[in-house]
């Protein structure tokens, strides 16, 4: 069977590395990282994450802060959401758009105070986000803070009990998108807010970069009684999607709007001047031509990136993501096809190397965590 | 690791013969790097193989993998578990997750399949 090589070449290893052998798992190369893609596996880790707890290293993605007076303005310029109904140590999702619309990356913006923001962006268009940020920084400072920040991420019903167990601090007053300083986990000052990309409840912990091993222990052996696994990028995927979110490269990039993508609600059209508005504007008049649709698949069969869309025997469109549901047990996707054509329970095709298989437009996201 | 009762292929498939038929299925190196196999497309009874073809898919949640021939031949049998059980895959790949069995056409192709030992030098196992 075809088995992809491993490539060699420089890649570079978060602070992790070491403990991520010791704990068993597969590396492989992302965005010029070697990181772990499973340990147990994909679906161990998935149902793990959405049944109890989970933590991956996310230490691969950009930090990059904004400051000086001009901070916010800058900010403000370069994402739709509205960065000015932040308050202190509160966050927000965004896509980050070309004049044209098209989006740079999605990331999220924290404000910690008035003169610095925070943006935490995709580890493979860090380089191109950095710059892009410095075109359009106006008299504000912009730092690359990556090399000294570790990420990790905790996620699942059980993280908050994780995390209290592992840290001095109450943690149930803490809002979805809110950040908290100076938290101590293992002797570590660390920040956390909760957020998170699988749908879940959870929490990003952000410290020192070589702090990160004592981080992680700390939370592993807290989590113990609660069954924490560590989770790789492979169940990161998979979560993710059953959740919705985008993965931008796949689901999103320079050549989609958010308006085509299910982000029209973090556009807003409101607040102050920024890049792309007045294409999107006329777009939201126009009315998107194409939108991106999530699909289920009733036969055996794995709807992967690039796999033609068909209504009948008409090519209308190309998956984007695709894999099978570990918790639905079935295969899904994301793609974009002709508006007339995204209503959900629209009938089409896919096809799976050369056979085409019946699917059904369904509502996003497939997963929600239940309430309470 | 790799018995010496069977042989193999570059693409990591191991050939077992029987008698005068091979059973065929993919090796340890191959199950340990699939992510958790959700299906198996199978050839159907009757159908032609040819060596270092592809006749069938293993698809895993992160991707799909062609499966090769050792041998040229015809499928006289293929392994119905695997249709409500791919995951036998990742857990008995050299044993109960055998894929096909092949009458094969042509008995000098055996002899370039690889050895157990060779095999393991190429998966960087030596002397395993």
């Amino acid at each position: 069977m075809s088995i992809h090589p491993t490539t060699t070449g420089a890649v570079r290893r978060t602070s992790l590395f070491d403990v991520h052998l010791a704990a068993g798992a597969r590396m492989v190369p992302f965005a010029g990282w070697e990181m772990p893609v499973q340990y147990t596996g994909v679906s161990d880790e998935h149902l793990a994450v959405r049944t109890r707890v989970g933590i991956f290293d996310v230490s691969h993605m950009g930090e990059i802060l904004i400051e000086g007076a001009d901070a916010l303005r800058t900010v403000q310029h370069l994402v739709t959401n509205d960065a000015a109904r932040l308050a202190d140590e509160c966050g927000l999702y965004t896509p980050m758009c070309t004049p044209s619309g098209g989006i740079v990356d999605d990331i999220v913006v924290a404000r910690e105070d008035e003169r610095r923001y925070l943006c935490i962006v995709n580890a493979a268009t860090h380089e191109g986000d950095l710059a892009w940020i410095r075109t359009h920084a106006g008299t504000a400072t912009v730092r690359d803070v990556s090399d000294e920040t570790a990420l990790l991420s905790l996620q699942g019903p059980k993280a908050q009990a994780v995390l209290e167990t592992a840290t001095s601090t109450d943690l149930a007053p803490l809002a979805r998108f809110q950040w908290r300083a100076a938290v101590p986990v293992g002797g570590v000052k660390t920040t956390v807010s909760r957020t998170g990309y699988t749908g879940e409840d959870g929490f990003e912990i952000a410290c020192p970069w070589e702090a990160a091993p004592a981080v992680w222990d700390t939370v592993v052996a807290a989590g113990k009684p609660f069954g924490i696994v560590p989770v790789g990028l492979g169940a990161r995927d998979t979560l993710r999607l059953e959740a919705g979110l985008m993965l931008y490269g796949n689901d999103i990039s320079e050549d989609t709007t958010p308006l085509e993508a299910p982000l029209a609600w973090t556009v807003k059209f409101d607040k102050v001047e920024f890049n792309g508005r007045a294409a999107l504007l006329q777009q939201r008049a126009d009315g998107p031509r194409r939108r991106l649709v999530g699909f289920e698949v009733a036969e055996r069969a794995i709807p992967r990136q690039h796999c033609r869309i068909l209504a009948g025997d008409r090519p209308i469109g190309e998956v984007t993501s695709g894999t099978f549901s570990p918790l639905l047990r079935r295969p899904i996707g994301l793609g974009y096809v002709p508006t007339e054509y995204s209503a959900v329970g629209t009938a089409i095709a896919v096809e799976v190397r050369d056979r085409l298989v019946p699917a059904q437009v369904v509502r996003l996201p497939f997963y929600r965590r239940p309430r309470g | 690791m790799y018995p010496s009762d069977r042989r193999y292929t570059q693409e990591h498939e191991w050939a077992l013969r029987e008698g005068s038929r091979v059973r065929v299925g993919v090796t340890q190196f191959a199950a340990e790097r699939l992510s958790d196999v959700v299906f198996v497309e199978l050839p159907a009874v009757g159908a032609d193989v040819r060596a270092a073809t592809p006749f069938g898919v293993v698809e895993s949640v992160k991707a799909a993998s062609d499966l090769f021939a050792p041998v040229t031949g015809r499928v006289v049998e293929v392994n119905a578990a695997l249709v409500d059980n791919p995951e036998l895959i990742n857990q008995d790949p050299h044993g109960a997750a055998w894929i096909i069995v092949v009458e094969p056409a042509d008995a000098t192709e055996w002899d370039r399949l690889l050895t157990a030992d060779a095999y393991a030098k190429l998966v960087g196992e030596a002397g395993a």
